[in-house]
């Protein structure tokens, strides 16, 4: 996935300013940054869920908004923050929803074995027959992780996918993305705003500021004293531990 | 898979033997013993007003209450129903239009302009739902009232203007007295609607669950928003022409039968609709034995219970969240599991 000069304007305000990156195939590749310096915008353009006003976002050789909706969506899934679903859904039929794009709604064996596995993957078949509204915020974010498996994309893109989770259940929301490129091998793209998660779980790191791309490279390079004091105009301090760097901002 | 659908086989069976009871209710005596000896004038009553009766509160029990599962569905909120959004009328609307502008229509003409003005209604409700977001989900029935009131003032007003007034009145309260053959027979479109229903369950059940997620699984949003809506509309348009308004059916039954089976449109479609035909065809027989051999309008039965069911289902709401109802494993396969399951968070 290649990305070129995205801008978008909202009420005349500039949020993204001439973007250009390239995503590394099969990689944790994370998006940080201030609010508003346009990281989930990205995210929701290269989704083809928000409308660009100018640019290029070409995907496997065809522009984005190329692409049949239908056929996207069996090479790419994203889970927006807006997924709040408020439907009386067992987890199973959440999962069966995943395999929509394939067989839309007339589930296969084969679609019932990817089902299986998804569930099987996220450790969910004690709940399988229980109704998400009644699961806790944790497992229901793995429930809906576990769709975009039976999806069986490519590409998995996440937005804040550790927002209104604690430690606990936010560590492990990223050792599952960890596992979804090192055993899968997904090309997982995600908005983090916890710089230290960014750190420790992604191969990538894109740092946004006022809608522009001010660095875009491997964990190490990004996680500069320098550059993040310049993203988020903040002291930082780097340590490092267990090989990995680490900010400390005050 | 047999746990599930034992309670549909119960709605049936139930349904069935309330369907062939209500056949014999009526001011005139009917026996089964007569109509198989082939006694004429008893056979003409049951072909002319009997059956015609059953088939027509059948259509307007299914078709109702499918019209509002879908759109509770779409609207992703649980209040919205032909009653609450505004459909009903605007179909009334669309009946007095025709009947100002087209004097020697047909029911198939009054049926037309039904169907227009109740989908267009719908629309313009949703389209300014959308457009507000309210923060509290009460809100929206309470603004879809209000519309349709708004609506509703405008028929008065057009109907008392042009002398309309008593020729509306047959649509403005839902009856099944004058539902004889060659009455009746439009309301037999509910039966092609409702089946397409049942084939785009899967489409509303993405689409209720948001334009993120449907276009994360390659479902267009807005086209599948406003069939969806055209399709509840017309079921709705076409019952009103018929019978006239029936309300809360359309909202009571799709939340009571979620509370028990969840909100997989393909699974509960079929208890949805059966359980609305048992409710109007209760109510329907309640209206013709309560001031025998008179009978009342059937919307005022429905209204009554149905009002009284609307405010508890509130009240509900407001104690106890969404939480389901269950009354034992045979209402879902999850139960037992579930309670196998103890209540800690598992490792992920």
């Amino acid at each position: 996935m290649k990305v070129t000069e995205l801008t978008k304007q909202y009420d005349g305000k500039t949020v993204l300013n001439g973007v250009s990156f390239e995503i590394p195939k099969g990689k944790v590749i994370s998006l940080i940054g201030p609010n508003g310096a346009g990281k989930s915008t990205v995210m929701g353009i290269i989704s083809r869920l928000v409308a660009r006003d100018a640019g290029l976002v070409d995907f496997a050789g065809k522009d984005i908004s190329k692409w049949k909706s239908q056929e996207l969506s069996k090479r790419l899934a994203i889970l927006t923050q807006s997924n709040q679903i408020q439907m009386k859904l067992t987890v199973r039929e959440l999962v069966a929803f995943g395999r929509f794009p394939y067989s839309g709604g007339r589930i296969t064996p084969e679609d019932q074995q990817k089902i299986d596995e998804a569930i099987a993957y996220m450790e969910l078949e004690a709940f399988e027959d229980r109704f998400i509204d009644e699961l806790s915020g944790g497992q229901r974010q793995r429930a809906m992780i576990a769709m975009v498996i039976a999806q069986d994309t490519e590409f998995i893109l996440l937005d804040e996918p550790t927002n209104n989770l604690d430690i606990y259940h936010a560590s492990n929301m990223m050792k599952i993305v960890r596992r979804l490129c090192d055993e899968l091998g997904k090309t997982v793209i995600l908005v983090l705003h916890e710089i230290n998660y960014a750190a420790f779980y992604s191969d990538y790191i894109c740092a946004f500021a006022d809608g522009k791309i001010v660095k875009f490279g491997t964990v190490k390079e990004v996680m500069t004293r320098q550059t993040l004091s310049e993203i988020y105009k903040v002291d930082f301090e780097i340590l490092e531990v267990a090989g990995k760097p680490l900010s400390i901002y005050y | 898979m047999i746990k599930r659908s034992i309670t549909t086989v119960l709605l049936a069976v139930a349904l069935l033997i309330l369907s062939v009871w209500s056949l014999f209710v009526g001011v005139i005596d009917l026996h089964l013993s007569d109509l198989l000896s082939g006694d004429l004038a008893q056979l003409e009553v049951f072909i002319i007003s009997r059956l015609p009766r059953l088939l027509a509160l059948l259509c307007t029990g299914v078709g109702m209450s499918v019209a509002g599962l879908i759109m509770q569905q779409l609207c992703m909120n649980k209040f919205v129903s032909p009653t609450t959004g505004a459909t009903i009328s605007s179909a009334q609307l669309g009946i007095l239009l025709a009947l100002l502008f087209l004097p020697g229509s047909t029911l198939w003409g009054r049926a037309l302009f039904a169907f227009a003005a109740a989908i267009l209604g719908t629309w313009v409700f949703v389209w300014f739902i959308q457009r507000i977001q309210f923060k509290d989900v009460v809100m929206v029935p309470l603004v879809g009232i209000m519309f349709g009131n708004v609506i509703g003032g405008i028929t008065s007003y057009l109907a008392y203007q042009y002398d309309m007034t008593q020729a509306l009145s047959t649509w403005l309260v839902g009856h099944f007295s004058l539902v004889v053959r060659g009455r009746f027979e439009l309301v037999y479109l509910t039966v092609p609607l409702v089946l397409l229903a049942f084939l785009f369950a899967n489409h509303f059940n993405i689409v209720g669950m948001g334009r993120d997620f449907s276009k994360n699984l390659g479902v267009s949003y807005n086209l599948v928003l406003f069939t969806g809506l055209s399709i509840a509309a017309m079921i709705t348009a076409s019952v009103v022409v018929v019978v006239g308004s029936i309300s809360y059916i359309g909202l009571i039954v799709p939340n009571v039968v979620a509370m028990f089976k969840g909100d997989r449109i393909r699974g509960t479609l079929a208890d949805t609709a059966l359980f609305g035909a048992i409710f109007v065809l209760a109510c329907d027989m309640l209206a013709r034995v309560v001031i025998a051999p008179y009978e009342l309008p059937i919307e005022l039965v429905v209204g009554i219970i149905g009002s009284l069911l609307f405010i508890g289902l509130l009240l509900y709401r407001l104690r106890h969240g969404r939480k389901s109802v269950r009354l034992g494993p045979a209402h879902s396969g999850g139960c037992a599991s579930s309670i196998a399951q103890p209540e800690k968070e598992g490792s992920i």
